[in-house]
């Protein structure tokens, strides 16, 4: 087991009270696996990528759990032990290619930069090393665009650099966070073939960040749904597709347009919002947009239960299972 | 589709609350002013300033003696006292009361720094209005002529100014009123510009409005929070300017007691007796101060980024 | 980029042809006559209307300002009325003292300004940010002129550190190379006289750079706050970039970009405040001067130096943008640009 996240929770400390941006969340990545989290804008998961890294910025702050690399506490390593494992064993791509590349260095310099730092290479080597990755991670006539600057090159070919920059050192984990949201249609499948095709070459593991089940469904061998800092599913990729559980997630893959779908029915749509991270409901946090809510779920919050390797956090589930099964 | 994500979730709620309730931009400017810690106590100062020099000059035009020594009453036998119990801030050269002569000083500093910006404002809206509105050639002539004038130190340009126009109160503040027109020509010409290119000034013109119609209700509202804020950090800088023309003996003349032009006259005093030039100088920076506080307040309480907060 | 310089530098032209009109228009056409000023109350009728056809003042104002544009084509600026020497020399024997004056206000303005706004920033909201933010308060609030004062009354008068006027003492004073004593004097070799130099600079630059300093603060610290919520920062972060470095090498080299505009145009601005300050420690400059001249309707030399001044600021504008270019990759000057 690569990463291992147990009864993670992150909250802000706002003024005017503490959000609980993730909610005691566990779950474990193996090596070589690509792990995907769903959710909506709220709902945790870039805020759960963040604590991983461990680049939370205030007011934000890990207040329990673990998360164990190689059966390491992160949260217990120095900064500077944290700093030699990121962008080097663990490293992270963003969603947006526009920004998040330093506008006044050259990208060759972005990329050596890393390499320098975590390998212990000359600067020949590191140049060598970092337009290799340019071209591994397909970008055309790469010696002379490393000379570049992030505006002379387009949002596909930044995040390009991006990924490059973020393999540059062989992570075994790494962290993309909504990698192709910013992008075109087009670009999207480039940048998820290219990171499919990154994984088998590095064997890396692979924890995907997105909103976008399209993507979810192409890429992932297991998904976590998460809603209001709460893993509310999770399953192989397979199995939630075929057979999703919770009404959460059914809304979700309800709501993706179908192009072969011939009826007049208009496209459906989870009816309500996300609840105000403020005032949240006492029970399941669904419950207020749930079609299929109780008297029970305002009141209590649903255990997540594990039902043949499907987890679900849901009391529609609990009658089958007796009522027992706590993860 | 997910609209764009913020790590703050903060963030997301403080914009759903601004939807919610939308207010007069000048209303959500005090209302957000009203927190400012800094700001109020900049208020607070001017409102006291205000009240002094309001007393002061109305106890002047009913002939009553309200300080506690004449201002203007020289007596050379009991010049260079030290601050004492009897004149707080001790006498000057002429033996006046130095704390009568800064409180007195307080309308001065106050009516100067107000009808400067008064004047400055005026016309320079006005030109900047013209130049946002006429465009072309009108537009290129008049800011050419402003970025003329700002090539020129505006305290150089406002001592000639005197120069010409002699000295005095009048002269004063017409000098430094016109040195600053350029500051508020073009911040008017900015926002108006801006301003006219927003969607709903547009479907203002394409649903039929008439321009004055649309200058009142949609451009002028948006223009004068942004002028509101200039106008209090200019009348910062014109108390500044007209303690700098006193202080270099251009600007009021005797008999009114001016900050500025106190600090001049007691300048040969300053190894003798440094205090005559430590109190008009505080009285100076508090005024100064007070009006850059809520300056700067207005300035954040208008920017939507630090509203957030 | 050249094309673009030049562009600008021929700009200069209407500029100053401009600022020299509004100039004239003050001085000659607004102010009172300067014969009875510059030659005494009591100067006779006959005397006073010699002196005005001897400089031209009896002329129409356009054959006045055509005159005074061909002498200026030329070098010419005119002579003082006072001194009768040209007013470029006259300029220039007081110009380099101003110069370095506003040299060294600037470089402690930058300095401190730049280091106070990114600790400001870095630690936001510390005690270090809110003593910073006040002293930037306090700073933008100050009369220059009474800064000295007080300088003056603390360094010169209570403690007896510092000297209260003038540039260096007469007897030090070294030979003319530059006109600037603490390059003269380390050219000659001569610390004796480069210290005296610095002895006499150091108040009256910190009076002049303390409105500067608070300006490029309060700048520093919310172009580097801004800045630092980058997602280019959270990327070097993430790379495992140390902070330190991350603060020194990303957010700074972007967070500077806008300051050096501040810089520049404070720059401008010190030229101003020069005129407060040299009057306050009797620094033999050219703002004193300008003021005195004013006052004596001295006209050439009041044209001479607006001119000059203008030019400076111009200038400073055209540098600041070319340094903007060189700083930030994003911006290239195109030709129709201009």
């Amino acid at each position: 087991m690569l990463l291992e996240v147990k009864n993670l929770t992150t909250e802000f400390k706002l003024k005017r009270g503490i959000v609980k941006a993730v909610d005691d969340i566990s779950f474990t990545i193996d090596k070589g696996e690509i792990l995907a989290i769903v959710g909506e804008s709220g709902s945790g998961k870039s805020v759960t990528s963040l604590s991983i890294m461990g680049l939370l910025q205030n007011p934000g702050r890990v207040t329990g759990g673990q998360i164990l690399y190689k059966s390491q506490d992160l949260n217990k390593l120095s900064r500077k032990e944290q700093q030699k494992l990121r962008g080097n064993q663990i490293s992270m791509i963003f969603q947006e290619p526009m920004t998040s590349l330093n506008p006044v260095w050259r990208i060759k310099d972005q990329i050596m930069e890393s390499i320098m730092l975590h390998m212990k290479l000359s600067k020949k080597e590191a140049l060598a090393r970092t337009i290799e990755m340019l071209e591994t991670v397909g970008i055309p006539s790469a010696a002379q665009r490393a000379n570049d600057y992030p505006h002379q090159m387009s949002g596909g070919m930044r995040q390009r650099v991006m990924t490059a920059m973020a393999l540059a050192c062989e992570p075994e984990l790494l962290i993309a966070d909504e990698p192709t949201t910013a992008l075109d249609v087009t670009i999207q499948a480039q940048i998820l073939e290219l990171l499919y095709r990154m994984r088998e070459k590095f064997h890396m593991a692979v924890m995907l960040i997105t909103h976008d089940l399209g993507v979810v469904s192409e890429a992932a061998d297991r998904v976590i749904v998460m809603y209001c800092g709460k893993i509310m599913e999770e399953a192989d990729v397979r199995s939630l597709f075929n057979h999703p559980l919770h009404p959460y997630t059914i809304g979700l893959l309800k709501s993706i347009p179908q192009i072969d779908n011939d009826s007049d029915e208009p496209l459906y749509m989870i009816k309500g919002m996300v609840p105000n991270p403020l005032n949240m409901p006492k029970g399941c946090p669904f419950s207020d947009r749930c079609e299929q809510s109780m008297e029970r779920c305002t009141q209590e919050m649903p255990q997540l239960r594990e039902i043949d390797g499907h987890k679900v956090r849901c009391f529609l589930y609990d009658a089958k299972e007796g009522g027992s099964g706590k993860q | 589709m997910e609209p764009t994500y913020s790590s703050n979730p903060d963030e997301n709620l403080q914009a759903a609350e601004y939807v919610e309730k939308p207010e007069s931009q000048l209303k959500v400017m005090w209302e957000t002013l009203r927190l400012n810690k800094a700001a109020v106590a900049g208020l607070f100062i001017i409102g006291i300033l205000a009240l002094i020099a309001l007393t002061v000059w109305l106890s002047e035009l009913m002939g009553k003696q309200i300080l506690p020594y004449d201002p203007n009453y020289a007596d050379m036998t009991k010049s260079f006292i030290k601050p004492n119990a009897q004149h707080w801030f001790g006498t000057d050269q002429l033996g006046r009361d130095m704390f009568s002569r800064i409180l007195d000083g307080t309308k001065i500093s106050l009516f100067v720094g107000v009808t400067a910006v008064a004047i400055s404002l005026t016309i320079g809206v006005i030109f900047g209005a013209i130049a946002a509105y006429r465009g072309g050639k009108t537009d290129t002539v008049i800011m050419r002529l402003m970025d003329m004038m700002l090539a020129i130190p505006s305290i150089l340009l406002a001592i000639a100014f005197m120069a010409a126009l002699g000295k005095g109160l009048d002269k004063a503040i017409i000098a430094i009123g016109l040195v600053s027109i350029p500051e508020y020509a073009r911040i008017v010409r900015g926002s108006i510009l801006s301003v006219k290119e927003n969607d709903y000034v547009h479907a203002a013109k394409i649903m039929g409005n008439k321009t004055r119609r649309i200058i009142y209700k949609h451009i002028l509202p948006n223009v004068i929070s942004v002028i509101v804020v200039r106008a209090t950090l200019g009348i910062s800088s014109a108390v500044l300017d007209t303690a700098a023309l006193g202080f270099l003996g251009l600007g009021v003349q005797p008999p009114f007691a001016e900050w500025g032009d106190m600090l001049g006259r007691a300048r040969g005093f300053i190894f003798s007796a440094p205090y005559t030039l430590i109190f008009p100088g505080i009285a100076i920076t508090i005024t100064v101060l007070a009006f850059n506080l809520l300056g700067d307040g207005l300035r954040d309480a208008l920017d939507p980024k630090s509203r957030i907060k | 980029m050249l094309r673009y310089i030049i562009k600008r530098l021929l700009m200069l032209i209407p500029v100053l042809l401009g600022v020299s009109i509004i100039v004239f228009l003050i001085m000659r056409v607004f102010s009172p006559d300067p014969a009875p000023i510059v030659l005494g109350q009591h100067a006779t009728q006959q005397a006073a209307d010699a002196w005005r056809q001897v400089n031209g003042l009896n002329d129409p104002i356009y054959l006045q300002y055509y005159h005074y544009l061909k002498g200026a084509l030329t070098g010419d600026l005119g002579t003082s009325y006072y001194t009768k020497l040209p007013v470029v020399k006259e300029i220039m024997s007081r110009f380099p003292a101003t110069i370095e004056l506003a040299f060294v206000a600037i470089i402690l303005a930058s300095f401190f300004g730049i280091v106070i706004g990114v600790i400001s920033a870095v630690k936001k909201n510390s005690i270090f940010d809110n003593a910073g933010m006040f002293i930037a308060l306090i700073g933008v609030s100050m009369p220059i002129f009474w800064l000295g004062i007080l300088l003056i009354i603390l360094f010169s008068g209570a403690l007896h550190w510092l000297p209260s006027n003038g540039r260096i003492n007469p007897l030090l004073a070294p030979a003319h190379i530059t006109g600037f004593f603490l390059i003269d004097s380390l050219i000659a070799g001569n610390m004796d006289s480069f210290f005296d130099a610095l002895k006499h600079i150091i108040l009256p630059a910190s009076a002049l750079a303390m409105y500067s300093m608070a300006i490029i603060t309060r700048m520093t610290r919310s172009s580097m706050l801004d800045t630092l919520q980058q997602d280019f920062i959270r990327t070097a972060r993430a790379k495992g970039v140390p902070e330190g470095k991350v603060i020194r090498k990303h957010a700074l080299r972007n967070g500077l970009i806008p300051i050096v505009t501040v810089i520049g145009l404070q720059l401008g601005s010190l030229l101003g405040g020069a005129v407060l300050t040299e009057t306050v420690f009797s620094w033999p400059g050219i703002g004193a001067y300008t003021v005195e001249c004013i006052l004596k309707s001295d006209f050439p030399v009041v044209q001479g130096v607006v001119l000059l001044v203008a030019t400076i600021y111009v200038l400073m504008n055209l540098i600041v943008d070319v340094i903007y270019a060189f700083l930030d990759p994003r911006i290239k000057y195109s030709k129709k640009e201009v």
